[in-house]
């Protein structure tokens, strides 16, 4: 071949993206080499089967009513109606048809509590476990997962955020390094990934690059690239995606019709199908946002609606991970930071309401078709059957990743555990 | 290269002035921290080159670096603290100064979002601001301004803070009360109380739910007519307490110092008075600690809209906030006395590379703080580093248009923070890829004879040493060190044209994508 010397920018020859695209092959699963798929494949471990975490997250506060915990023949109701299930005596809301197809992987829990009712501070009690503290970020569930478990030495980031919300999944007191890294409706490339000028060019910018940094940490702390600025790190790794064919897997809009068209034609469920490949590529967790939950005025309209949007996207992730082998090892966790008050508003919404909500979860060890938890059917503010603190979820997650919730680290002075809840056997296989 | 006639020139005597009415405040601010860092064991870093401090201000009060052009005029002007003060000056004259503070402060005042479309225009308020500011209106005036505004959106543009919180998809038509109210205390007071809103203070007991009703209850009487916002006379507020059955009539009250109070007269009115009065601390002390963050880029009490009512205050805040109530509440003195204080003249970096600075010496002011810059200011340093000419008022309307359309789209990119702009930022992968491969550094430092720095200085410099120290002032606004001059001088040497703009626009590039230009420092 040419040699990456030459003026025609002949380096471009030598990445693998060319390489690749030049042997015409496509799809991107094999692209992770045989070696790592098979380590990964062969990661089962004493405890849990998981290797990697999806979160459908519902960010404003989806009704705990209209979707996974309906009670039709309430006055709490509003009217809203339930359907059956592929379990039977459990029901779900009529807004969630094709999930009610799948709930036989599902396990249900309607007793979430938590202690936080504003948006910023439940969204993170619920991503991480723990109630905001002014002393210590804590970090949140794919951040836990990509600190604990081996580095699955892929190209691009093993933590990832689709269409990232308000409060985006953050690598708390492990590092700004594992903060999530975020996407939007992935049928657009990611962009700027590509060189402006030859390898040969780009080498010798790197050189004086070298020299500018060096002039710039004189005097200044040796931890500040690691710690803080994490300027060199991250460019390092652009560079590594910029020549990778493994950020295809970013990408939905070259899959047929026929693979995209059931998750629905909506920027969620396109995440969800992305959620899909980047799990397949190696990446331990991704988080996909659908916001538009907060019905503080006409709570039917807007659940119904945003219901839609998540019912083929979710069905349709379930479905596919099981169709590929991948739902064994994969946690799917759908919740949302709060529920949403039983009793109506003045204005046909419901307010916020952590005392007795439900996050589903699938896969990965969680056991299939079956129900924890049980809330007042006519909304009064007590304690649900069974209840789940959030942190008995974070605990539960863990355990079935094989990680220890007990395992302790310092953050600033003080000693931290991954999660002080509790692993809830009851709710794994 | 300049042009004398764009360079401004401040009479000696308003110099003089301006020294003696900042000096008092300035040593004692000076002296609190002394002492504070000697209580703390900490070592001062040594002062700060004068070009550090001027990229810091522009940085601060324009969203861009220096241009050569300016730096030139300021390496003209004698050496002292007086050349720091006559930079302040220039940049004041400097429209985008106003602008700027215009956009950092609507922020604060109304958030980033275009809002209700009929009954709002963000643009007319941002526009309003920069006109106080270019008239340095007491801040003070401002604000209750702000808070009493009547009338229409679009002749009264300060009504906007009013129309804002209009939300057409609720039920409730006309101004929120609520979120005005949480605006207020947490953008003019630095009181966060609007987590009262639902229940009472879990975090001590300071805050009962009532504090924040009956701060709304001032704004309950807004209302939108024909003729714009008006106040409905006798409204009265009702809300439900948690854990009550039936709503209750709110009466009318403030959360602290009643007696600054007045007794009589319009309900927005009084309560302008009252949050702007030259007793109530909280506004003094607020207005402070935003004008420090954008100065530092880390606000002095962290956070910024949380200022504990009763300290402890760091070194500095009080006497800062008296100072500004007895110059009547002028911002322009206000910078000019933080920008000469120690804190903000010091080295971010230790004087010896043994010994390099610590957290903790940042953290106590005894360094200048390290802060990762907003986007629009890596925007703006790349289109003024990438140009010879200063890029204000003056520059052509082409350039200026130019300007405003690529920060937008840059800023867009690379992730805008909204009104959490204090707030600690990690960096992300897709912004080094924005820095490296994207379209605003690309076309700002590629051969271009006409429009880029990087193709003129090549072209001008016959000698590769002069071209790197041009590039390196126009990038980072400081010269190289003499081991960075001999890298890049020996990649311009003996080289023919195509080969040396290729050579610039790599210097450029570099220069763009180091850790030094992404951050206040």
């Amino acid at each position: 071949m040419i040699s990456p010397e030459c003026p025609c920018g002949a380096a471009d020859h030598w990445s693998r993206r060319t390489l690749l695209k030049a042997a015409g092959l496509s799809g991107i699963a094999w692209l992770t080499p045989l070696a790592d798929r098979l380590a990964l494949a062969a990661e089962a471990r004493s405890v849990g089967q998981a290797r990697s975490v999806i979160l459908l997250w519902l960010a404003g506060g989806a009704s705990q009513l209209d979707t996974f915990d309906p009670h039709p023949d309430s006055p709490v109701a509003q009217g809203a109606k339930a359907i059956d299930t592929s379990v039977k005596g459990i029901r779900l809301s009529e807004n969630l048809p094709q999930t009610a197809e799948i709930l036989d992987e599902v396990t249900l829990v309607r007793s979430v509590v938590s202690q936080e009712g504003d948006h910023e501070r439940a969204t993170y009690a619920i991503k991480t476990g723990y109630r905001p503290s002014p002393t210590i970020v804590h970090p949140s569930i794919g951040a836990v997962v990509c600190h604990e478990l081996h580095d699955p030495g892929i190209d691009i980031p093993t933590h990832v955020s689709i269409l990232t919300g308000r409060w985006p999944a953050r690598g708390g007191h492990f590092g700004a390094k594992y903060d999530a890294f975020q996407i939007w409706d992935p049928v657009n490339d990611i962009p700027d990934v590509r060189a402006r000028v030859p390898e040969e060019r780009e080498a010798r910018r790197r050189a004086g690059l070298d020299a500018v940094e060096k002039a710039f940490a004189r005097g200044r702390d040796p931890k500040l690239e690691a710690d803080r600025t994490l300027h060199l790190t991250n460019m390092a790794e652009a560079r590594r995606m910029m020549t990778s064919e493994q950020i295809a897997a970013f990408n939905v809009a070259d899959l047929p019709e026929s693979d995209r068209a059931p998750y629905g034609d909506t920027p969620f469920g396109r995440g969800c199908l992305a959620a899909r490949q980047l799990i397949e590529a190696g990446v331990r967790c991704v988080e996909v946002t659908l916001t538009g939950w907060d019905s503080h005025a006409n709570n039917l309209e807007t659940q119904q609606r945003q219901c839609a949007v998540l019912d083929a996207a979710y069905a349709s992730l379930i479905r596919d991970l099981r169709r590929r082998g991948l739902l064994e090892s994969t946690v799917v966790i759908c919740g949302t930071e709060f529920g949403r008050t039983p009793k109506v508003n003045g204005i046909d919404g419901r307010d916020h309401w952590p005392h007795g909500f439900s996050i589903a979860l699938a896969g990965g060890g969680f056991r299939r078709g079956h129900v924890v938890g049980e809330t007042d059917p006519h909304g009064e503010k007590k304690e649900p059957a069974d209840k789940v603190p959030v942190e008995d979820i974070h605990a539960t997650v863990q355990h079935a990743l094989g990680i220890d919730p007990a395992t302790e680290y310092t953050a600033g002075q003080r000693p931290v555990i991954l999660s002080d809840g509790r692993v809830r056997e009851n709710l794994l296989l | 290269m300049l042009s004398p006639s764009k360079t401004p020139a401040p009479a000696a005597v308003e110099g003089d002035r301006t020294e003696a009415s900042i000096r008092a405040t300035v040593d004692r601010v000076n002296a609190e921290f002394a002492a504070a860092w000697a209580e703390a064991g900490v070592e001062p870093a040594p002062p700060a080159d004068d070009l550090a401090v001027i990229r810091r201000l522009s940085l601060g009060l324009t969203g861009s670096v220096p241009s050569l052009e300016e730096i030139r005029a300021f390496e003209a002007r004698p050496e002292g603290p007086r050349r720091i003060q006559w930079w302040l000056s220039h940049l004041f004259e400097d429209s985008r100064s106003a602008d700027y503070l215009a956009e950092r402060y609507a922020r604060a005042f109304v958030g980033v979002e275009n809002g209700p479309f009929l009954v709002y225009r963000r643009g007319r308020l941002v526009s309003w601001l920069s006109g106080q500011f270019r008239e340095n209106r007491p801040y003070d005036e401002l604000v209750r301004d702000l808070i009493a505004a009547e009338g229409l959106w679009t002749s009264n543009p300060e009504a906007n803070f009013i129309t804002a919180t209009i939300d057409q998809n609720e039920k409730k038509r006309g101004p929120d009360e609520i979120k005005l109210a949480a605006r207020t205390t947490r953008a003019f007071l630095g009181v966060r109380i609007d987590c009262m809103q639902c229940h009472d203070d879990k975090f001590g007991d300071r805050w009962k739910q009532e504090d924040f009703h009956q701060l709304a209850a001032f704004y309950a009487g807004a209302e939108m007519r024909i003729t714009g916002v008006q106040d409905r006379k006798n409204k009265v507020y009702e809300f439900r307490y948690l854990g009550e059955r039936d709503e209750q009539p709110v009466p009318q009250a403030v959360p602290f110092s009643p007696e600054l109070l007045p007794t009589s007269g319009a309900p927005r009115e009084r309560l302008a008075k009252w949050a702007t009065h030259p007793e109530n601390r909280a506004f003094s002390r607020a207005a402070v600690n935003r004008v420090w963050a954008i100065l530092f880029g880390r606000p002095l009490v962290e956070a910024i809209d949380d200022i504990p009512l009763e300290g402890p205050y760091p070194p500095g805040l009080e006497s800062l906030a008296d100072d500004f109530v007895a110059h009547d509440f002028d911002l322009r003195h206000l910078i000019r006395t933080i920008a000469a204080t120690r804190p903000y003249t010091l080295d971010s970096r230790s004087g010896d590379p043994a010994r390099p600075v610590t957290e903790a010496e940042e953290m106590h002011w005894a360094a200048f703080p390290l802060t990762r810059l907003r986007p629009e200011q890596i925007a703006g340093g790349v289109t003024q580093a990438a140009s010879l000419d200063t890029l204000d008022d003056e520059a052509s309307v082409l350039r200026r248009i130019q300007r405003f359309g690529d920060r937008n789209q840059f800023v867009k990119r690379w992730g805008d923070p909204g009104e959490e702009e204090f707030a600690e930022l990690t960096g992300t992968i897709p912004q080094r890829l924005l820095m490296m491969n994207g379209n605003l550094v690309k076309e700002r430092t590629s051969p271009n004879p006409v429009m880029n720095a990087s193709t003129r200085i090549g072209a001008l410099s016959g000698d590769p040493t002069r071209a790197v120290e041009a590039a390196y002032l126009c990038v980072l606004t400081r010269r190289p060190t003499p081991e960075e001059t001999e890298f890049f001088a020996g990649t311009l040497e003996k080289r023919n044209p195509n080969a040396r703009n290729r050579a610039m626009e790599d210097l450029f590039w570099t220069l763009m994508n180091a850790t030094e230009f992404s951050w206040n420092h």
